[in-house]
């Protein structure tokens, strides 16, 4: 019994040792997103967790060894013991709660990664033998560097143009397999940078050759940055009243709608922003937002008197994105 | 003039194997190569070494059957196929020497050591490959391997390792299962021979690799890499085929073996703890392999007939080949540890003078791994894009494995504890196998919870984690049991301070590479890549590791060495050097060929030191007294001193 005694202490002694230990070790690279947070808990209480059990077999294991020697000469046996059910008991089911609680644990911070935004960045990530391609289909950016704004969570949509590949930023911690196949097989990760720095997507899936080299820098920046990057990489102005005047000129819209009053082949937007419009049916509304929305998508449904049905193309809600009729709009709301 | 004088090289069953190799693949070769003419298809193609990839193919898998004809091995088969009668104990062609070993024997003690010596020369081919491939990454930028022949190193160190322990489980489970049954052989001693021969084509198709283009994908072999990688890969499908193949036979062999041959008295809580394990070894062996065979020929057939299995612009899925591959490879690590942690629990009680703490338990413990083992196979695959919630029923299954597990180190410390320990090489192992065994372990969990999983998947953590557990569930085991079981396989004893010395070698040696590779995978470092950033900072550890191996791979040349010279020139070996109650050794040392010349009675139980005046088997009372000790100490080292 006091063998028993003695030994314990020496568990509690070792156990603590390592782990106040691991606090002085930095075995991880910084962390540097939000996924990271719950991520760096768990191995926080996983690495305890195993210094204790270590700690206990390894010292019962020593103590064993050095005070239960065969003695010279002794031929006879030890002490005949078979088994004590009790313990058995103990310690089957003490380890069952531990691992289930610890499943219990792991699953709660699976589920943080994985909590979503409601407008995060959208960003495609498409590997190849052996390089990452970066696309913002937003601004139409197409970059071989990841530029990410800093606190705001990217939804990265992940594919492969051939094998399998795998996308894995250490400081972020969280990793995903690039599949081939298209849209199908997409998969997508979700990271929100907290820290500003230059990082390296590695490829974490043995892809042939290269696959050691298959590395793409990553930059977290400033949202103001970010945004600054985008518009210098696409041409595409930061300004929303800038950018919607451009969408006006590409898609047409102006060709058909005048800015200073002269009636083309569709009605002027000088001064439509909440002016009364008289529509063909004789009733009368105000060109609010929802108006302007419903005008571009489904031109047909309200004809300002005065002008023709069917020749304004009923297909913008498709060719245009919701933020590029919300540009329109904006650049709309400014003549006057 | 003893036997050996009269023998001929060709009258072996190996080398009349190669020759029937030879033949078969070239009427494999032959046979697509000509179908193809009439067919009007190109029947030569340049860019795949002469031959077309299907010719290779089948002239690989004709070659092994060709060897297995001429080897000898299937003759009693034949002969029934024939109608005629064969001995029902047939003598082997070579009854002494090394051509006996070369030939196909039906005794399970040859077919054990064959076993056994295949293993090591596989193993150490295994190992010169991590030592060429760990040269080069002493430092970062390449030295002197090419991309592709690194990865082909780096893919058959993996393979042809997992080849070796397959090779000794068998050697072990082979060897001792009939012995510690009390049976004088397998259930079938035939279909154990040709488990055995058919390894030895298969590994030589499976070697081919490096000669035919080798192949960049690992030991997983996942398409679309796989389906689109150099010839080597099929030698690499249809090698591992055949292991396979070699792997359920064994396992069915066992199985029917502990079922129907225990002898009189030995109901299942009574029989040696090892024979459960192998036994539980076994059912994953004949239930599980099949599911790699399937998932390798798949892509075999997607590269040779254009099929589209996991193909995606074919309508395949990629993921489906993963849920395949590990739905075996999983249970697979349990074949290789299981049988070992039976070793382990096996020796203790011998070297603590002890019982086994919790028989029972442990027994158990072996089928609850080997149940829970084929129920978390995904987590492989956590970050494969497999359905994302599919994952957490996986991670609480393979956490659950950890109960079990635990069972067997509290089991080992209960025996160990207020024992009588003596340290000879044998219990050295074992302790050793404990302690990395534990490290190993416990470096899963961690893997097991789905999102740090995210973080450590395809890491150097990985690397470090499978190493511990193979090192110290099979191969510390594996050793452990052959210095052990040497007195009886041989009849001469090792040299005991070589053995000591190996030991105290290649642990620190060993925990240095464990712990290396686990922190350079924390830092940042990726698996399976030839080169490594060098501002990571982790060069130092990296020649830290390659150092370790180098220290391994010398201890381990020092033991076959002693084992080697042992076998022939040792000191002659008494019965039971360790006083262990197991029946085998109660026969006299080495084995005699036909094991008990009269049925064996189990009248105890088989762990009971400690209880005065108990016997295990009815022969103890004969021999169980240390009354034979020879005068030269070194062949009793437990009983003398």
């Amino acid at each position: 019994m006091k063998h028993l005694i003695f030994a314990g202490i020496l568990v509690v002694i070792v156990a603590a040792a390592l782990i106040v230990g691991l606090d002085y070790v930095q075995l991880f690279p910084s962390p540097a997103s939000t996924q990271a947070e719950p991520i760096d808990s768990m191995f926080n209480l996983e690495f305890k967790i195993i210094a204790f059990l270590f700690a206990l077999i390894i010292v019962l294991m020593l103590y064993s060894i050095i005070f239960f020697r065969r003695k010279k000469g002794d031929t006879s046996d030890a002490k005949h013991i078979e088994g004590n059910t009790k313990l058995e008991v103990f310690w089957t089911l003490i380890p069952l709660a531990t691992v289930l609680f610890l499943a219990y644990l792991g699953g709660q911070s699976l589920a943080e990664t994985l909590r979503q935004d409601p407008r995060p960045v959208r960003i495609e990530a498409i590997g190849q033998q052996w390089s990452w391609r970066f696309q913002y289909p937003e601004s139409g950016v197409i970059s071989n560097e990841l530029v990410m704004p800093i606190d705001k969570q990217a939804e990265i949509e992940l594919r492969s143009s051939d094998v399998i590949h795998s996308f894995w930023v250490p400081e972020f911690r969280v990793k995903q397999d690039a599949l081939p196949g298209g849209e199908k097989f997409a998969r997508n990760i979700l990271i929100t940078p907290t820290r500003e720095g230059e990082y390296s997507v590695l490829c974490a899936e043995l892809c042939g050759e290269l696959h050691s080299y298959m590395v793409a820098p990553v930059r977290v920046v400033s949202q103001d940055a970010y945004l600054d990057w985008l518009s210098e990489k696409s041409g595409v102005p930061n300004d929303p009243v800038v950018r919607g005047e451009l969408w006006a000129e590409r898609f047409g819209c102006t060709s058909c709608h005048s800015v200073d009053g002269v009636k083309i082949v569709g009605p002027t937007w000088q001064g439509i922003y909440e002016s009364e419009r008289l529509l063909t049916d004789g009733t009368s509304v105000i060109a609010d937002l929802e108006y302007l929305k419903e005008s571009i998508i489904d031109p047909n449904v309200k004809i300002v008197d005065g002008f023709p049905q069917g020749v304004m193309p009923p297909n913008f809600g498709q060719e245009l994105t919701v933020d590029q009729i919300a540009d329109i709009i904006e650049y709309i709301k400014t003549l006057k | 003039m003893t036997e050996n004088d009269k023998v001929s090289l060709w009258s072996t069953g190996f080398f009349r194997g190669l020759f029937g190799f030879v033949i078969g693949f070239l009427i494999g070769v032959f046979l697509v190569t000509t179908v193809r003419l009439i067919l009007g298809l190109e029947p030569w193609n340049p860019d795949t070494f002469g031959f077309t990839e299907g010719a290779w193919v089948l002239g690989a898998i004709f070659g092994v059957v060709g060897f297995v004809l001429a080897s000898g091995v299937v003759d009693d088969w034949l002969k029934w196929i024939n109608g005629e009668q064969t001995p029902e104990h047939p003598q082997d062609q070579h009854s002494s020497g090394w051509a006996r070993y070369f030939s196909a024997s039906y005794d399970h003690k040859v077919i054990g050591i064959q076993y056994g010596v295949t293993a090591w020369v596989v193993l150490g081919v295994a190992g010169l490959f991590a030592m060429i491939f760990r040269t080069e990454l002493l430092a970062p930028e390449m030295q002197f391997l090419q991309f592709n022949t690194y990865n082909t190193i780096m893919s058959l160190h993996g393979i042809v390792m997992i080849g070796g322990m397959l090779l000794g489980v068998a050697a072990m489970s082979n060897y001792l299962v009939p012995l510690m049954i009390g049976a004088n052989d397998m259930a079938f001693p035939r279909l154990n021979a040709f488990a055995y021969w058919i390894n030895v084509p298969a590994i030589i198709v499976l070697l081919s690799s490096l000669l035919l283009g080798g192949f960049d994908t690992g030991w997983t072999g996942y398409p679309p890499l796989s389906a689109r990688a150099p010839l080597g890969m099929q030698m690499f499908f249809w090698g591992v085929f055949f292991i396979g193949v070699s792997s359920i036979l064994g396992g069915l062999n066992v199985i029917v073996t502990t079922v129907r041959m225990r002898t009189k008295g030995m109901n299942y809580f009574r029989m040696p703890i090892f024979v459960w394990t192998a036994f539980a070894t076994a059912i994953i062996s004949l239930t599980a392999t099949q599911l790699i065979g399937l998932a390798f020929q798949m892509v075999s057939f997607e590269r040779l007939f254009g099929m589209s299995f996991f193909n995606p612009a074919g309508g395949g899925d990629p993921i489906l080949f993963q849920h395949l591959f590990w739905f075996y490879s999983h249970p697979a690590v349990y074949v290789f540890v299981l049988t070992g942690l039976g070793v382990i629990s096996e020796l203790l009680p011998v070297f603590s003078r002890k019982p086994l703490f919790g028989y029972r338990w442990v027994a158990l413990s072996s089928l609850g791994i080997a149940l829970v083992g084929f129920l978390v196979w995904a987590h492989h695959m956590f970050t494969s894009g497999m359905a994302a919630y599919l994952r957490v029923p996986f991670m609480y299954s393979t956490l659950l494995v950890a109960v079990p597990t635990g069972i067997k180190f509290f089991s080992w410390v209960g025996t160990l504890w207020e024992g009588k320990l003596s340290f000879e090489t044998p219990m050295l192992f074992v302790l050793g196998a404990i302690s990395i065994f534990l490290l190993g372990g416990l470096s899963g969990p961690p893997n097991g919870v789905v999102s740090t999983d995210l973080y450590l998947q395809d890491t150097y953590w990985i690397v470090g984690h499978f190493h511990a557990t193979m090192f110290g569930g099979f191969l510390f085991p594996f050793i452990a049991a052959i210095y052990y079981w040497f007195p009886k396989i041989t009849g001469r004893m090792y040299n005991e301070k070589l053995g000591k010395l190996h030991f105290f070698l290649m642990l620190p040696a060993f925990y240095v590479q464990s712990l290396g590779q686990m922190q350079v995978g924390l830092l940042g470092m990726r698996r399976r890549i030839a080169d490594y950033d060098p501002t990571l900072g982790i060069q130092n550890s990296q020649i830290l590791v390659t150092i370790a191996g180098f220290v391994i791979f010398t201890a381990l040349i020092i033991a076959v060495s002693n084992w080697v010279y042992s076998a022939v020139k040792g000191p002659k070996a008494v019965a039971n050097p360790w006083r262990s109650r197991s029946p085998e050794f109660q026969l006299a040392s080495p084995i005699p060929v036909h094991n008990y010349d009269e049925q064996v009675e189990v009248v105890g139980e088989p762990y009971d030191y400690g209880l005065e005046g108990s016997a295990y088997v009815n022969i103890d009372k004969e021999r169980y007294c240390p009354t034979e000790l020879s005068e030269d100490l070194s062949a009793a080292p437990a009983a003398a001193d």
